[in-house]
């Protein structure tokens, strides 16, 4: 609860920052976890796995499927209770938080099988993100106050700045549930940036796009990074992206880390290759 | 399709202004008819009933359409609010101003009333729906069951408890100074429509929308979903308190029994036909099932029936009710309207007025 809010991040005028290729060692971890697990009945979906990555770093998760990155996720937005473990957020304990908590908190996130307010526009998607910072009370609302008309037309501007990053201000009016499945996906990672997050878990954000959709998304990612100064991690099968934008990849295999490095050190590791790569060539 | 850029927007603060005098000029004509006879006292009770029924359809749509919840106890909220607002009206002189014709006198104790039955039938709600908002899932719908039976059950009984007259049991609540007048009902109806459309285009009401949509990813952008399923639900039991003040105030004398689970099931049934999400639905649908019970009076006895069998009709041909999730507007109609004129006046492009619905 003691975080304090980050300032906002200006997107257009600000020029692209340096990119940091390692993260700095002097800088606190934003997340760390140690021992996290968690057990479904027998099954041990997740056992023993400690990361920590830096505040502007993009860290990757990958392994077959049922391997548990998801899993990994609902741990960290406490969806799921760890068995096992702590989770630091920024170095504060985020054990016992709600959902909502954890992300006023400062994580944000976007989901595998893409969970949008479908039938509401696209516009509606992000200024719901923004409703923990689009103040005023119900009253003023219903007297429509000027403080009402204000604070809406701010966050409204908040909310078209925030789509302008995938160039998406032109579909504000649609329902988002009709929107094609690439623009579906950004606009979830939208939904997560407005929430003013430090750490933005993305699950599969390539998932069904073309590959110039991927190499974009793979530009914007970094890009986002490099503005917005968070750090981001995500899950993701498609190689090129992973070994292309993550400056520490994780392999995760039955729940467990079998490997974590940069790029060079994941593609040239026997693990790896017989759980994962190996499999691959294989069907 | 092109039309859409070149069609009218009115500018917001005409939209209320156009929205009032719409709304001012059917107060005008409804109340002229009534006074000079052309409405039938027998029509403006049937009327105030409408109203009375709105009142209690676009409230639970608050709930149902646009919480995504299934409370089935509204008759419940709409019992606390008549007797509370029905026990204090007995206790203050109001009877007297009526009768001696000074109703001028009788608005305070009006507006009291509204505001008993509302902040009592509130604070059930809060009670209710504290514990049972706080799980997923549909303990709402059991809970609220529950609690409309238990309600009943408690009004018919609590003399016998308490050791005076409070409720009058069964026997019922009598002698209730008759203060809902049409322009009192009317002017209920137009508060309630209008605070829950200010309230679901604020902040506010988008998180409840998003409660209904996908409530993890609601939870995900950090919208407290607790808070807000309360803040719903007992807003909908609020408003829902106000049209049992203002049924007690026509009706005159309450009974427990008039408060069964078939009248939740009753107005759940008008939200469902109007289209679950949608005011302008529950408006129509609220009006519809008040008047055609009344013109089908010899058929009375086989009205459920006819309830069910246009629910199943319904959600054979219209699964989504009337209205879908189409939402209430005038000035939306007005401009609509007036796109339609400017193309078949303004322009040679015929026949395209109908495509600008899309
Ligand atoms: N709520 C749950 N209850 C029981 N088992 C679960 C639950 N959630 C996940 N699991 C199990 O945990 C394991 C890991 O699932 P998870 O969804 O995390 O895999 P994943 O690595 O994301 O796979 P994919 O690449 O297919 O998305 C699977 O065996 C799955 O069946
Ligand atoms: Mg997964």
């Amino acid at each position: 609860m003691s975080r304090t809010p980050r300032p906002k991040t200006k997107l257009v005028p600000q020029p692209t920052t340096n990119y940091l290729p390692e993260r700095d060692a002097d800088k606190r971890p934003i997340l760390e976890t140690r021992h996290l697990g968690i057990d479904f009945g027998g099954l041990s979906a997740v056992s023993d796995f400690n990361v920590a990555v830096g505040p502007t770093e993009i860290a990757g998760l990958i392994g077959p499927n049922g391997a548990g990155k998801t899993t990994i996720f609902n741990l960290l937005t406490n969806v799921y209770k760890p068995t096992r473990g702590t989770i630091l957020l920024d170095g504060i304990d985020t054990a016992g938080k709600s959902t909502t908590e954890v992300n006023r908190m400062g994580i944000a996130r976007t989901f595998q099988n893409i969970r949008l307010f479908r039938q509401l526009s696209v516009l509606d998607n992000v200024l719901i993100a923004l409703n923990n910072e689009t103040r005023y009370s119900a009253l003023s609302a219903i007297l429509r106050l000027p403080e009402y008309w204000r604070r809406e037309r701010i966050a409204r501007d908040r909310a078209m700045e925030l789509l302008s990053i995938f160039d998406m201000q032109p579909l504000a009016d649609q329902p988002a549930g009709s929107l094609p499945y690439g623009a579906q996906r950004r606009l979830e990672i939208v939904r997560a940036l407005a929430t003013n997050p430090s750490l933005l878990l993305l699950d599969e954000p390539a998932a069904g796009m073309n590959p110039s959709e991927t190499s974009e998304l793979m530009d914007n990612i970094v890009k986002i990074r490099d503005t917005f100064q968070i750090a981001i991690m995500l899950i993701e099968h498609d190689m090129n992206l992973v070994m292309g934008i993550c400056e520490v990849i994780g392999v995760l295999n039955f729940g467990r880390i079998i490997a974590k490095g940069t790029s060079d050190d994941i593609q040239s590791n026997p693990l790896v290759i017989e759980a994962y790569l190996g499999k691959k060539k294989e069907g | 399709m092109k039309q859409t850029n070149t069609s009218i927007r009115i500018p917001m603060p005409v939209r209320y202004l156009i929205n009032a005098a719409l709304i001012v000029l059917l107060w005008f004509i409804l109340s002229s008819l009534m006074r000079s006879g052309a409405i039938t006292n027998y029509w403006t009770g049937i009327i105030i009933m409408i109203g009375i029924n709105i009142i209690l359809a676009v409230s639970l749509n608050v709930a149902t359409g646009y919480l995504g919840q299934l409370p089935l106890g509204h008759a419940g909220f709409m019992a606390v609010g008549a007797y509370a607002g029905g026990i204090f009206m007995r206790a203050v002189p109001v009877q007297e101003f009526l009768r001696a014709g000074n109703a001028g006198a009788s608005v305070p104790y009006i507006l009291i009333a509204l505001l008993i039955s509302a902040l009592t039938a509130g604070i059930f709600g809060l009670i209710i729906g504290i514990p049972a908002l706080r799980l997923r899932g549909d303990y709402l719908a059991i809970i609220t069951l529950g609690f409309g039976e238990i309600i009943r059950v408690v009004l018919t009984n609590i003399d016998s408890v308490l050791g005076f007259d409070f409720t009058f049991g069964s026997a019922g609540l009598k002698r209730i100074p008759k203060y809902s007048s049409f322009t009192l009902v009317f002017i209920c109806v137009v508060l309630t429509c209008f605070i829950i459309h200010t309230v679901m285009k604020s902040r506010h009401g988008r998180a409840i929308l998003s409660i209904r949509e996908n409530e993890i990813a609601s939870e995900s952008v950090g919208v407290n979903t607790t808070y807000y399923k309360t803040f719903a639900f007992v807003l909908s039991a609020m408003l829902a308190g106000v049209a049992g003040c203002l049924y007690a105030g026509y009706i005159g004398s309450l009974y427990p029994s008039t408060f069964k689970f078939m009248k939740s099931i009753e107005i759940l049934v008008m939200v469902v036909l109007g289209g679950m999400g949608s005011m302008l639905g529950s408006v129509l649908s609220a009006t519809v099932l008040t008047v055609l019970p009344e013109l089908l009076r010899s058929v009375a006895d086989y009205r459920m029936v006819a309830y069910s069998l246009a629910l199943v009709i319904m959600m054979i041909f219209r699964p989504k009710g009337l209205m879908g999730s189409y939402d209430f507007s005038l000035s939306h109609l007005l401009e609509k309207g007036l796109c339609a004129v400017r193309l078949l006046f303004g322009r040679k492009s015929s026949e395209k007025k109908g495509e600008s619905r899309e």
